[in-house]
């Protein structure tokens, strides 16, 4: 077994025992805290894999940007952790079987011995010191693929306008200042001299 | 057993594991020791600035006062508040302290002299620093505390929202040196004073110093800590060692910041007289002496904006970073990217 | 390629022991005298109130998801700034097109108030 084969197996094996800590927590924090050390582990496989600039873009965005808003939603909700019964999870057991068969066939079906493998794919070559696969998807994603790349700005901009449309409350009960209002008023705005008749002198009784 | 020896023997033997402990070693001893006297000269300086005299008890003019505290730390009791997870609660500070320190694997010290010379150095910055933020939300809750969690919340909204406008400083240096590799984006600064990026960079200059501020909660910014409301926001909880290690990693990422601006847009090891009449008058000055001395102009910074801005109200805060930041960043990026195209003079033919 | 990781992998090792061995210094030498009051949270002298985990404003939410968006709009820029003087020209539009979209959503969220903090 080499150093590498050893990295393989122990992120692999990480990978796979963070998946089911995060299953199997009932404190939903625990259980992001876990797909973020999932995260990690894969970012380290990618890397075996010489995928420089994806394995740091999968912590970069996943576990740096997503995983920030999973842990604000999470944190924030107010459960009570002991109040969770674990009946619901036998209600809901044949749904989850059902959705795991289904994934398990799928993924046969993408990824099983006919379509993987060293036989069908050779080995990766390693790549000298100097190589950069972040130049090499520069000058393919910006040229070849030119038009996924800008429908991938339009997704965003989709996505933009959903999460405001969703989140975005007004709340007409703040009470915040306006600093160009308060600089740009006038004494007339405030303040009103009232001439008056004074009063003759009343009449002690 | 064969397997065992075929694992020992290719273990990297043209770089042994122990060469590289060894090698990092000479970088985080000396790192240590600059994060304990960079307090030193917090405390020194600020009261300079405020007319007072600073720590001038321990040791001659005060010198064994970082050591004193340190060793005071260490024997006070780390109290983990009741109903707390304490594995969570212990390793917050260490997500704190971790990236801080693991980002000077990348850093060139001088031409050729770093750790380990990658090419997406700067994405593993970026990296690192997005995941420097997890150590501030977990210690705010797993403390169980209002203030604690309160300011974890207010921190990590502001520390991403800061790390946008930072990303889009960093890719304004790219497009500027076109390479990820910190010691690629020095050696493109060849030339001088003027030619280093602060001068064609400059608004990215200004906000990613400012943005590295924000990141590092340090006043004018420091609404996560904000003693005078919620007395110190994610740490309130943390006492002994593991409050020490929370400042341990405020006062690292300060020098990493600081560091990492001196790289980008100061040209590093670079002296400032090449080119000019007096390069030959300095060139016996080793390239980590000046990139030493660019790091000090910016921690000085750092305790200068302290002692003088008053701290920014949180709304002003967000603000400045979405609305002035990004709208600034992106319209520079653009602005380098058509110079980089048609080759402007005198920094991009 | 992989050889110049090793060293990384090694540095977040020793970066984490740091920590661990620093927390752990305190932990053997300080003193462990816990009492139900110390253990409690700290609410300036007071009991709790009421529970620690409250609403939060919906705003915290928004900057989290807008934050997401712009993370990935830097990722997309990365690998474009690294070959913009090999790909040029069309690189520069292509970027110019993808900026442009976005910056339509960012005006939009601006005019919408969504980057007001009241």
């Amino acid at each position: 077994m080499t150093f590498e084969k050893f990295l393989f197996y122990f992120f692999a094996a990480m990978v796979i025992f963070a998946g089911l800590m995060l299953i199997t927590r009932r404190n939903p924090v625990y259980s992001a805290l876990f797909l973020v050390l999932a995260f990690f582990n894969a970012a380290g496989l990618w890397m075996l894999m010489e995928a420089e600039f994806l394995a740091i873009t999968l912590v970069l965005v996943y576990v740096g940007a997503v995983m920030v808003l999973f842990l604000f939603v999470v944190m924030m909700l107010d459960i009570n952790v002991a109040e969770m019964k674990p009946g619901c999870f036998i209600t809901y057991l044949p749904v989850g079987i059902l959705i795991a068969l289904t994934m398990v066939v799928e993924m046969v079906m993408v990824v099983g011995p006919n379509h993987f493998g060293l036989d069908i794919y050779a080995s990766p070559v390693p790549h000298a010191p100097g190589y950069s696969n972040t130049g090499e998807l520069g000058s393919m994603l910006y040229t070849i693929y030119m038009y996924p790349f800008e429908i991938a700005a339009v997704i965003l901009l989709v996505a933009i306008v959903a999460a405001i449309g969703l989140t975005l409350r007004r709340r007409p009960d703040t009470k915040s200042q306006n600093p160009s209002k308060q600089v740009l008023v006038k004494r007339d705005d405030r303040l009103r001299v009232v001439k008056m008749p004074s009063e003759s002198k009343m009449e002690l009784k | 057993m064969e397997a065992i020896t075929n694992f020992l023997v290719s273990f990297p033997t043209e770089f042994p594991v122990l060469w590289i402990l060894v090698r990092i070693v000479v970088i985080v001893l000396p790192l240590m020791l600059a994060v304990a006297y960079f307090t030193y000269a917090e405390r020194k300086i600020i009261g300079y600035m405020q007319v007072r005299l600073g720590p001038n008890r321990v040791g001659p003019k005060g010198w064994l006062q970082p050591i004193a505290d340190a060793v005071k730390l260490m024997f006070k009791e780390i109290i983990i508040p009741s109903g707390a997870n304490k594995f969570l609660f212990v390793l917050a500070p260490m997500l704190a302290l971790g990236p801080a320190l693991a980002a000077w694997a990348v850093l060139p010290f001088d031409d050729g002299m770093v750790l380990t010379d990658i090419n997406a150095g700067l994405l593993y910055i970026l990296a690192l620093t997005s995941v420097a933020v997890y150590g501030v939300i977990i210690a705010g809750w797993v403390s169980n505390s209002k203030y604690a969690f309160l300011g974890a919340i207010r921190s990590a909204a502001q520390i991403v929202s800061y790390e946008i406008a930072m990303g889009f400083a960093l890719v304004g240096v790219l497009v500027a040196a076109g390479s990820l590799n910190l010691s690629d984006i020095v050696r493109a600064q060849e030339g001088g004073l003027l030619h280093w990026f602060w001068l064609p960079l400059l608004p990215l200059f200004v906000i990613y110093f400012i943005s590295g501020v924000a990141e590092t909660n340090r006043a004018p910014f420091d609404v996560a800590e904000g003693e005078s409301e919620i007395v110190a926001g994610f740490h309130v909880e943390y006492s002994g060692m593991t409050f020490a290690v929370f400042f341990l990693a405020e006062y690292a990422n300060m020098i990493l910041i600081s560091a990492l601006t001196a790289l980008m847009f100061l040209g590093g090891w670079l002296s400032p007289f090449q080119g000019s009449f007096m390069e030959s008058w300095f060139t016996w000055v080793p390239g980590i002496i000046w990139f030493f001395l660019k790091i000090l102009i910016f921690g000085f910074l750092f305790l200068w904006f302290r002692a003088t801005f008053p701290r920014y109200r949180y709304d002003q805060i967000m603000r400045l970073g979405w609305k002035v930041f990004i709208p600034i960043t992106i319209v520079w990026i653009l602005v380098v990217a058509v110079a980089v195209v048609y080759k402007f003079p005198i920094w991009f033919d | 390629m992989l050889e110049g990781y090793l060293p990384i992998l090694v540095f977040l090792g020793v970066g984490t022991f740091i920590g661990a061995a620093a927390i752990a210094i305190g932990f053997i030498l300080g003193p462990h005298r816990p009492d139900s009051e110390k253990l409690s949270p700290y609410e300036c002298g007071f009991e709790a109130f009421e529970d620690t985990r409250m609403k939060f404003d919906v705003r915290y939410y928004l900057v989290a998801i807008l934050f997401i968006i712009f993370d990935l709009e830097i990722a997309f820029l990365f690998p474009w700034a690294v070959v913009l003087a090999e790909i040029g020209i069309v690189g520069l539009m292509a970027m110019a097109v993808f900026l442009g979209i976005l910056v339509v959503g960012f005006i939009y969220e601006w005019k919408k108030g969504a980057l007001e903090w009241e």
